[in-house]
């Protein structure tokens, strides 16, 4: 069974574990670096990016991470979890935390403020859709503006990438915690 | 079939699964009450999720007394133009023409607060007629559902705002949640009868039972004051906290807001609760129930 730590700082991490937990594998909540021992996977979930850069500054997990992160672990982000990860944070505060973990330059609430928050129909790369694309909800997304060599892009929404792959670390700038479709988790369960 | 990353696509906007997504985001966060941009920015510099936008702090408009009503615009304006949060805004309960005004200002939240003088008597605004999401208070179960049948998509409990006294939050959130459990646990005649004692909408109680989990995200609030009180309200349920009055009328707001940020994150470790309790100031005073004219939770219908 695969051991997943879900970074559980703020946000909707709770969502996460259960699907995580109703796809096989053994989900926990991470708010100490002790909580980091022996998982084979991290989830970096929705929220607000600011305050878990803060708290991840409080806790001490900022340089375990890095480390882990550095070292190969997969990682998958969703939305907050996705500006975390990236390399280039736009509109974004000058002390928040990014782990330089993807090449894309990411603004944050890109879409715009609550009111321009959505829902769409995505078909996703790896993933079967037959007659069912993936229902995503977008809540004060972020915005991925361009992408460095490497990364695959494997949706988008107008044009815009909304879930990109390198390696092992994996991004959404939508939720698929927010729904009962766990294609998006189970494919990353399946990468491990 | 096709697996091809290609372009969307219809974009569908202000859906309950849109609306609850914002609240599911706020999750183990603090949201601050603030009444200008500077003190927007010293929440969100401690780490807030978002601020609420209000002319003054409950602790003062109970103080002042008079009507207290939607804040100005300008205001509202200046807070969201230093913070990147998400900035939420409190109407009056039932005034629906000043719930239009701030979704046309194009805030991320609308508290129908009890803080404020009510505008109606008999009802609460329709909040399906809105694309802005709402959040409104609780004292009870009952209460939770007739606000969620209306469209909130996000319940708090009210407390009793401008207090620094956490008893009364303590209350609601008891309540809730005693009756959550109790509505999980009985068959399916006896919700008839609960669904009629909480003055609920039968389909609420039966979804509640089917689930076993309120359908909206449940946050605290209503006279919370130290890192101590954020803790004791998660650890009762609560999903987050609201913090008004404890944290600008304390005697030094900035590291306050910070601890209480801290405490929501650790509310189960009470050795961060040590560290980040210790050399805070003076919070800010409080008042007992007693000792109170005017309760602001028994507004709301």
């Amino acid at each position: 069974m695969k051991k997943v730590g879900v970074l559980a700082l703020q946000g909707a991490f709770q969502a996460h574990i259960e699907r995580l937990v109703s796809l096989g594998a053994a989900a926990h909540p991470i708010r100490f670096r002790s909580e980091l021992d022996g998982i084979d996977a991290l989830v970096m979930p929705g929220g607000e990016s600011t305050t878990m850069s803060l708290l991840l500054g409080a806790n001490d997990l900022v340089a375990p991470l890095s480390d882990l992160i550095g070292d190969g672990l997969p990682v998958f982000g969703t939305c907050a979890g996705m500006i975390l990860l990236a390399s280039d944070i736009l509109d974004g505060r000058d002390d928040q935390i990014a782990f330089n973990a993807l090449p894309i330059s990411v603004r944050r609430n890109g879409y715009g403020r609550q009111l321009a928050s959505f829902e769409a129909d995505l078909q996703i790369t790896g993933i079967e859709h037959e007659e069912n694309p993936f229902r995503a909800v977008f809540i004060r997304a972020p915005k991925v503006e361009s992408v460095g060599a490497g990364l695959e892009v494997l949706a988008n929404v107008d044009g815009d990438p909304v879930m990109v792959r390198l390696g092992p670390v994996w991004a959404t700038a939508f939720h698929p915690e927010l729904t009962d479709d766990l294609r998006v988790h189970a494919a990353f369960l399946k990468s491990l | 079939m096709s697996n091809k990353a290609s372009g969307s696509s219809e974009r569908t906007t202000a859906t309950m699964r849109v609306k609850r997504g914002l609240a599911e985001m706020l999750k183990g966060g603090v949201i601050m009450d603030v009444v200008n941009a500077e003190q927007a920015k010293i929440a969100e510099d401690a780490g807030a999720v978002a601020v609420m936008a209000l002319e003054r702090v409950p602790a003062d408009i109970r103080a002042d007394g008079g009507v207290a009503r939607m804040s100005d615009p300008a205001m509202i304006e200046e807070i969201q133009a230093v913070c990147s949060i998400p900035v939420m805004a409190k109407v009056r309960i039932g005034h629906f023409a000043e719930a239009q005004i701030i979704q046309a200002l194009n805030v991320d939240y609308i508290d129908e607060s009890e803080v404020l003088t009510p505008a109606d008597e008999a009802y609460h605004i329709d909040k399906f007629a809105f694309d802005i999401p709402f959040v409104c208070g609780a004292t009870n179960l009952g209460e939770a559902c007739r606000r969620v049948s209306e469209g909130a998509a996000l319940i708090r409990s009210k407390g009793e705002a401008g207090t620094g006294n956490v008893v009364e939050a303590v209350r609601h959130l008891r309540s809730i949640f005693r009756d959550i459990k109790r509505v999980t646990q009985a068959d399916e005649m006896e919700l008839f009868g609960m669904a009629k004692d909480l003055q609920a909408p039968l389909p609420l109680i039966q979804e509640i039972a089917e689930t076993g989990r309120f359908p909206v995200p449940i946050f605290c609030a209503g006279g919370l004051a130290t890192p101590a009180d954020a803790a004791l309200a998660m650890q009762l349920g609560a999903e987050s906290v609201f913090v008004g009055s404890g944290i600008f009328k304390s005697a030094d707001p900035a590291p306050r807001a910070r601890a209480i940020v801290e405490a929501t994150t650790n509310f189960m470790n009470p050795d961060v609760l040590v560290k980040v309790s210790r050399n805070l100031g003076t919070p800010m005073t409080g008042i007992a129930m007693n000792d109170i004219d005017i309760r602001l939770a028994d507004r709301g219908w």
